[in-house]
C-alpha cells in the first residue's frame, strides 16, 4: 500500500482490495460520500482517505473505527495505444529526446498522482502545428528531475544525440527539466565539439497540463528554429521576457537559469543571446553561428568524476576543505568579485596545486570576467598556480574541467585547455 | 404564477475582505496599470491524451490575452510565473465560520482543485477552488433551504476590452477570495429567489470579514420550467433585480415550450443548411443595414426555416423565437439579421420581401426565411448558428449560460459547461481540518442576524421594525458606532428607516451614504449645527454628491452668528415682553425657548440660545 497512509489504514484499504482509481463509498458521521479514490498526498494525513466527487472535487474524509468504507468498483483502466506518424519526405526530421522534468511531467488526473513521464508522442501531439513543418522521431531516455542528472545522463545524451545526427535527424530537441539544464548543455557543448546539426535543449517552468504551460510556446519556438536556422550548435531556447510572444536563443556554454519560476528564468551571462524568435518563428541573431553540415560526428563522453566545485564565502575555513580539495583531480572555485578566496585559503590551494590537482577561479559576481592581477590574494592565487578562465559560467567551469581533465593528454594541456574558448565559453571583451 | 411552475436554485459568490487567496496581495480593484503582460493559453490534454476538438477549434482563432499589472494588487502569482503561495488562514476560517452557521458538513481535509477556464479570464488557464462543506441548510422565514455546498475559490480577471483577437483583462480582481454557496433547486417563486439571496446575504454580512459595495457580491441563477431545461443566468449584481430575472426567465422558457407545441403540431422538420446568395434582389433597397454591409463588400445570405413562420414573433409579440435565433447570430459577430415575421420593416419595402420570397420559392405561410447582410463568411457563420438554434426550438428549451441585462431580461451567452474539467492543484498542499479547530469555531460563531435584532432592541430601546431594517441594511455596525458615541439611538433608527425608505422612494441611492459621511452628519446634529428636522433634506442633497458642508450651506442651515441670533431673540424678547413680566423676568427663559429654536431654525446650538436669551431678559428687566 501508499506509504503515507498510517498502518492501520493502510491494512484496513488493503483488505478491502481498494486502491487508487477505484470507486468507494465512505459512511462517516452520518453522511454517505461516493466517489474515485485518489491517490494520498504526500503532504495528506495519515488517516485520510482522498475521493473525487462526482462534481469533480476532491475532498479528505477521515477514517475512524466507526467509518463505514465499501469498494464499489474496481478501477478502470483506460489504456493508450499510440498511432505511429505518418512521414513526409519533403519534410526535414527533428529528433525529440525525453529526458524528464517539468516540461514532460504530468498529473494522473484519474489517480491524483504526479508523473514525471509523459509519453513524447502526446507532447508532440499537444502542439500539432509542428506536424506541418517536419516529420517527428520521439526517444525516451530518461524520465527524471533534473536535479537527479548526473556525468552518465549527461554521457548517455551525448551517445544519443549523435547517434541520431548521424543516422540523418536534422535537428535535436532535448525536454529537459530546467534546474540543471544549463550543466547539461554546457556538457553536451563540450562533448558534441563538432557537432553539426542544431541541438536545442527546453524546458518549461510550468508543466504540460496547464493550459498555461510555456511548454507549447517554447516546443514551437524551437521546432521553428531548428528547421529555419540552419544552424549547428548546443543551444538552449525559452521565453525571452514574461510575454508568450518573445523567445531567447541560448548558447549552450553561456546560459544560467536566473529565476526560481518565471517563464523568462534562463538568461545568456556576458553575452547577448545568439538569437532571437518572436511569436510569428521571425528569427534575429544576434551574432555568426556556424551552418549546419552533413557530416558524422563523434561525442567525446570521458568526464573526471573526481572535481568538485566550490563556493567561497567569508571565513571559509581552509581545514574543512583540505581532504575534499586535496583529493580531488579538479577544483572549480567560485570566488568573490575578481576572483578571490580569503588568504587563509591560499596555503591550501598552493598544497593541491603542488600535489597535481588543477585550481580553476571563476567569480560568483556571474556578471564581468575575473582578473587576478588587482589585488593581493588574486597575485598570490596566481602565483599559486590557480588558473583563471575570464568569463566563464563558474558551472560551464566545472563542467568544462571535468571533460578536459578526462580528454587532455596531461596537466598542461588542461590548464592550456582551459584558458582557451572551444565552444564560445569564453570572451575577451563584453559590452555594455 | 402557481408554485409548481419552476425550481430555481441559485449561487451566491461572496468576496471575502483579506488579502488574496494564494498571495500577499491587497485584494481592491486598482486604476492604476503601469505595465502588460501578453499570453496566449491552449486547451491541455485530456486522460486519454487527446485535445477537446472544440476547445483545439478555439486556440486556433488565435486568441491572445493581454493582462494589464497593477501595483499592491498583483505579483508573479497573479501573473502564473510564481507558484501559488499558502492558503491565506483568514479566508480559510471565514469559509468555515460560514460552513458553520450553515450547520453544513465541513470536509476532513480541504484539496484545492483547477477548473479548467481557457477564456482567458486567468492567466493560468484554470480557477482555484476547494469544497469546504456540504450538506447545510439555511431558514429563509419558515422555510428551510438546503445548501448543497460551501466553496472557497478565487475571483477572476476583470475584463477591460476585447480589440482584434486580443482580449484584455486585469490582474487586480484575480485572486481575490470568494465563498461560493450554492442552494438546492428549491426556489419556488420569484421573490423567493430575493428573500434567499438577502438572508445568505445578511449572514455572511454577519461574518464582518466580507466585502460590501457594488460587485462583491454576484448571483447565479439555474432556472428550469418543468418541460424545459436548465439554464444558467450568471454573474447578477443587482440582487432587487433577482425576482425580475426570474419571472422573464420562466416566461421564456414558457414561450419556447408554447413555440415547440405549435411547431410539433405543424410537423416542422430540422431544417438543413443551405445558404442562397439573394444580394441582387435587394438592388434598390433604401435599408440602412443593407446598404452599410453592401458598401462593406458585404453580401446578403438567406437561408430557408420551412415550417418556423410566426412563430419568429407572432402579432401579439409573445412568441419571440426571432430574439433568440437573433442572439446566437450575433454571438458570431454580425450586427443581426432579419427574419419574415419582421418584414417588411427595418427599411425593406414589401415588393423586396415579395420578391424574396419568390427567388427562395416560399408559398407556404407557415414557412420562413433569414438574411443576414454582412461579409459572405461571417454572415453564413451566422446563419449556421441561426440554423442550429432554430433546430434547437423542435426540442424545446436549449440548456445555455445566460448573460444578466439592467433591464431585467437576459441574452445567451454560451452553451452550459460539460461535466467541469477538474484537476487536483498539486502546487498547493492539502489542509487537514482538526475537530479541535471546528469545535473552537462552533464556540465562537458571530451573532446571527435576529440575535442581533433583539439586542437592538433591549440595549437601545428602537422598534423591531427599526432592528429589522437596520439588520437588513447592515447597518448595524455603523448604527452603534454613531448611537454610542452621540446617543439619539431613535433618531438615528427612525434615519434608518423611514428617512432611507423616503429616500428610495425618490430613488435615490442609500448606499452612497459612507460610514463616514453619516458619522459626521450625526455629529454636526449632535453639535447642533441643524435640528433633526433637516436630516432628509440634507441626506437628499448630500446623495447628489454634496459635501456635508456644502448641503448644510445650500439649505440655509450655515450657523449664524450671535449678533444676528441676539437681534432675532432681542425682537422676540420684545414682543413677548409683557409674558416675560408676568413670569417675572428670568423664568421665562424655559416657556421661551422653544419659539426661539423654532425662529433659528436649529441653526444655533441650544446652549448657546440659551445663554443669549437670559442675557436679553436680563437686558429688559434691568
Amino acid at each position: 500500500m501508499v506509504m503515507s497512509y498510517s498502518t492501520k489504514l493502510s491494512k484496513k484499504l488493503e483488505t478491502l482490495g481498494a486502491e487508487d482509481g477505484c470507486k468507494l463509498s465512505i459512511e462517516a458521521n452520518g453522511k454517505t460520500h461516493i466517489g474515485t479514490m485518489i491517490h494520498h498526498h504526500k503532504f495528506s494525513a495519515p488517516d485520510i482517505v482522498i475521493l473525487k466527487l462526482k462534481n469533480g472535487y476532491n475532498i479528505g474524509i477521515r477514517i475512524t473505527d466507526h467509518t463505514v468504507i465499501k469498494m464499489l468498483e474496481k478501477p478502470v483502466i483506460k489504456y493508450k495505444t499510440d498511432t505511429a506518424m505518418e512521414e513526409n519526405k519533403s519534410l526535414p526530421t527533428l529528433v525529440f529526446i525525453g529526458t524528464g522534468g517539468t516540461i514532460a511531467s504530468h498529473v494522473d488526473h484519474r489517480t491524483g498522482a504526479v508523473h514525471p513521464t509523459f509519453p513524447i508522442s502526446d507532447i508532440v501531439r499537444a502542439v500539432p502545428e509542428i506536424k506541418n513543418l517536419t516529420n517527428i522521431r520521439t526517444k525516451m531516455l530518461f524520465s527524471i528531475l533534473s536535479e537527479n542528472m548526473d556525468i552518465s545522463h549527461w554521457q548517455k545524451l551525448a551517445e544519443a544525440v549523435a547517434e541520431e545526427i548521424n543516422d540523418g535527424a536534422d535537428g535535436i530537441i532535448i525536454l529537459h527539466g530546467t534546474d540543471t539544464m544549463s550543466y547539461t548543455a554546457a556538457a553536451l557543448s563540450f562533448m558534441l565539439p563538432n557537432i553539426s546539426k542544431p541541438v536545442v535543449l527546453v524546458g518549461s517552468q510550468k508543466s504540460f497540463d496547464r493550459p498555461s504551460s510555456d511548454a507549447f510556446t517554447n516546443i514551437i519556438a524551437c521546432v521553428r528554429f531548428c528547421i529555419q536556422s540552419k544552424k549547428a550548435g548546443v543551444y538552449v531556447i525559452m521565453h525571452d521576457t514574461p510575454n508568450d510572444d518573445s523567445f531567447a536563443v541560448h548558447l549552450g556554454s553561456r546560459v544560467r537559469k536566473t529565476h526560481t519560476s518565471k517563464r523568462s528564468a534562463f538568461e545568456s551571462i556576458n553575452t547577448t543571446p545568439a538569437a532571437h524568435l518572436d511569436g510569428n518563428g521571425k528569427i534575429t541573431f544576434n551574432m555568426k553561428l556556424p551552418e549546419c553540415m552533413n557530416r558524422k560526428i563523434k561525442a567525446y563522453t570521458d568526464m573526471e568524476r573526481s572535481t568538485v566545485f566550490l563556493q567561497c564565502y567569508p571565513g571559509m575555513n581552509p581545514e574543512l576543505f583540505r581532504d575534499v580539495i586535496m583529493k580531488s583531480k579538479g577544483v572549480v572555485i567560485a570566488g568573490t568579485g575578481l576572483g578571490h578566496t580569503n588568504e587563509n585559503m591560499v596555503p591550501l590551494i598552493t598544497d593541491a596545486i603542488k600535489n597535481g590537482t588543477v585550481i580553476v577561479m571563476t567569480s560568483q559576481c556571474i556578471n564581468g570576467q575575473t582578473n587576478m592581477n588587482i589585488y593581493s590574494t588574486g597575485r598570490d592565487l596566481t602565483n599559486a598556480g590557480v588558473i583563471s578562465v575570464l568569463d566563464m559560467l563558474p558551472e560551464t567551469a566545472y563542467v568544462k574541467l571535468s571533460w578536459a581533465l578526462a580528454n587532455c593528454k596531461d596537466i598542461n594541456d588542461v590548464k592550456r585547455t582551459m584558458k582557451t574558448p572551444l565552444v564560445n565559453e569564453m570572451s575577451e571583451r563584453r559590452v555594455f | 404564477m402557481t408554485e409548481s411552475e419552476f425550481i430555481c436554485g441559485i449561487e451566491i459568490h461572496q468576496q471575502l475582505d483579506t488579502k488574496k487567496l494564494f498571495c500577499s496581495c491587497d485584494s481592491h480593484l486598482c486604476e492604476n496599470v503601469y505595465d502588460s503582460v501578453y499570453r496566449r493559453l491552449r486547451p491541455t490534454a485530456s486522460e486519454m491524451g487527446e485535445i477537446d476538438r472544440a476547445a483545439l477549434v478555439q486556440s486556433q482563432k488565435n486568441l491572445g490575452y493581454r493582462y494589464q499589472l497593477t501595483p499592491e494588487t498583483s505579483c508573479l502569482v497573479e501573473l502564473d510565473d510564481e507558484p501559488p503561495h499558502n492558503v491565506n488562514v483568514d479566508a480559510m476560517n471565514i469559509a468555515l465560520i460560514f460552513s458553520e452557521m450553515m450547520k453544513a458538513q465541513v470536509v476532513d481535509e480541504v484539496h484545492f482543485m483547477r477548473k479548467i477556464v481557457v477564456d482567458g479570464s486567468n492567466p493560468s488557464g484554470f480557477q482555484r477552488t476547494a469544497l469546504i462543506a456540504t450538506d447545510g441548510e439555511v431558514e429563509v422565514g419558515k422555510k428551510k433551504i438546503s445548501i448543497l455546498s460551501v466553496c472557497l475559490e478565487e475571483d477572476a480577471c476583470r475584463k477591460i476590452e476585447s480589440v482584434d483577437g486580443e482580449i484584455t483583462y486585469r490582474l487586480d480582481r484575480l485572486g481575490i477570495p470568494l465563498i461560493e454557496i450554492a442552494t438546492g433547486p428549491e426556489i419556488r417563486t420569484p421573490e423567493e429567489c430575493m428573500e434567499v439571496a438577502l438572508r445568505i446575504g445578511s449572514l455572511l454580512r454577519a461574518t464582518k470579514k466580507v466585502k460590501r459595495g457594488i460587485g462583491t457580491i454576484r448571483e447565479d441563477l439555474n432556472i428550469s420550467v418543468f418541460g424545459g431545461a436548465r439554464t444558467e443566468i450568471k454573474g447578477v449584481q443587482e440582487l432587487k433585480l433577482l425576482p425580475l430575472y426570474v419571472q422573464n426567465e420562466v416566461d421564456r422558457q414558457k414561450m419556447l415550450l408554447r413555440v415547440k407545441d405549435i411547431l410539433v403540431k405543424r410537423g416542422t422538420k430540422p431544417v438543413n443548411v443551405e445558404f442562397v446568395d439573394v444580394t441582387e434582389i435587394f438592388d434598390g433597397c433604401k435599408s440602412k443595414v443593407i446598404n452599410g454591409a453592401l458598401s462593406d463588400n458585404g453580401k446578403i445570405i438567406a437561408v430557408r426555416l420551412p415550417g418556423f413562420g410566426g412563430v419568429m414573433r407572432c402579432d401579439d409579440k409573445k412568441l419571440r423565437l426571432g430574439a433568440e435565433i437573433a442572439q446566437r447570430a450575433k454571438s458570431q459577430g454580425v450586427k443581426g439579421i432579419f427574419h419574415s415575421d419582421e418584414l417588411p420593416g427595418y427599411g425593406i419595402e414589401q415588393k423586396f420581401v415579395v420578391n424574396l420570397k419568390k427567388f427562395l420559392g416560399i408559398t407556404d405561410e407557415n414557412d420562413a426565411f433569414v438574411i443576414c447582410a454582412a461579409k459572405d463568411k461571417k454572415a453564413k457563420n451566422a446563419l449556421q448558428a441561426v440554423i442550429e438554434r432554430a433546430n434547437l426550438a423542435l426540442i424545446g428549451v436549449p440548456e445555455e449560460t445566460r448573460d444578466p441585462l439592467p433591464d431585467g431580461t437576459s441574452k445567451y451567452s454560451r452553451p452550459l459547461p460539460g461535466a467541469a474539467r477538474m484537476y487536483p492543484e498539486t502546487d498547493v498542499p492539502p489542509i487537514e481540518i482538526t475537530k479541535a479547530m471546528m469545535t473552537n469555531i462552533s464556540n465562537n460563531l458571530p451573532e446571527f442576524p435576529e440575535k442581533i435584532e433583539e439586542r437592538l432592541i433591549t440595549q437601545y430601546g428602537i422598534n423591531i421594525q427599526q432592528a429589522k431594517q437596520i439588520v437588513k441594511q447592515d447597518n448595524v455596525e455603523l448604527f452603534e458606532k454613531i448611537t454610542n458615541k452621540y446617543g439619539m439611538a431613535s433618531v438615528v433608527a427612525t434615519t434608518f428607516l423611514n428617512t432611507y425608505m423616503e429616500l428610495e422612494r425618490d430613488g435615490i441611492d442609500t448606499t452612497a451614504f459612507t460610514d463616514e459621511k453619516m458619522m459626521g452628519i450625526f455629529g454636526m446634529l449632535k453639535e447642533g449645527r441643524f435640528t433633526k428636522e433637516a436630516l432628509p433634506a440634507l441626506l437628499r442633497e448630500i446623495a447628489s454628491e454634496k459635501s456635508v458642508e456644502m448641503a448644510i450651506k445650500k439649505l440655509g442651515l450655515e450657523a449664524i452668528d450671535n449678533d444676528e441670533a441676539t437681534q432675532i431673540i432681542a425682537r422676540i424678547v420684545k414682543e413677548r415682553e409683557d409674558f416675560i413680566k408676568i413670569k417675572g423676568g428670568i423664568r421665562a427663559v424655559g416657556p421661551l425657548m422653544g419659539p426661539v429654536m423654532n425662529a433659528l431654525r436649529g441653526k444655533i446650538d441650544g446652549k448657546k440660545v440659551n445663554e443669549l436669551l437670559t442675557q436679553e431678559i436680563r437686558k429688559l428687566m434691568e
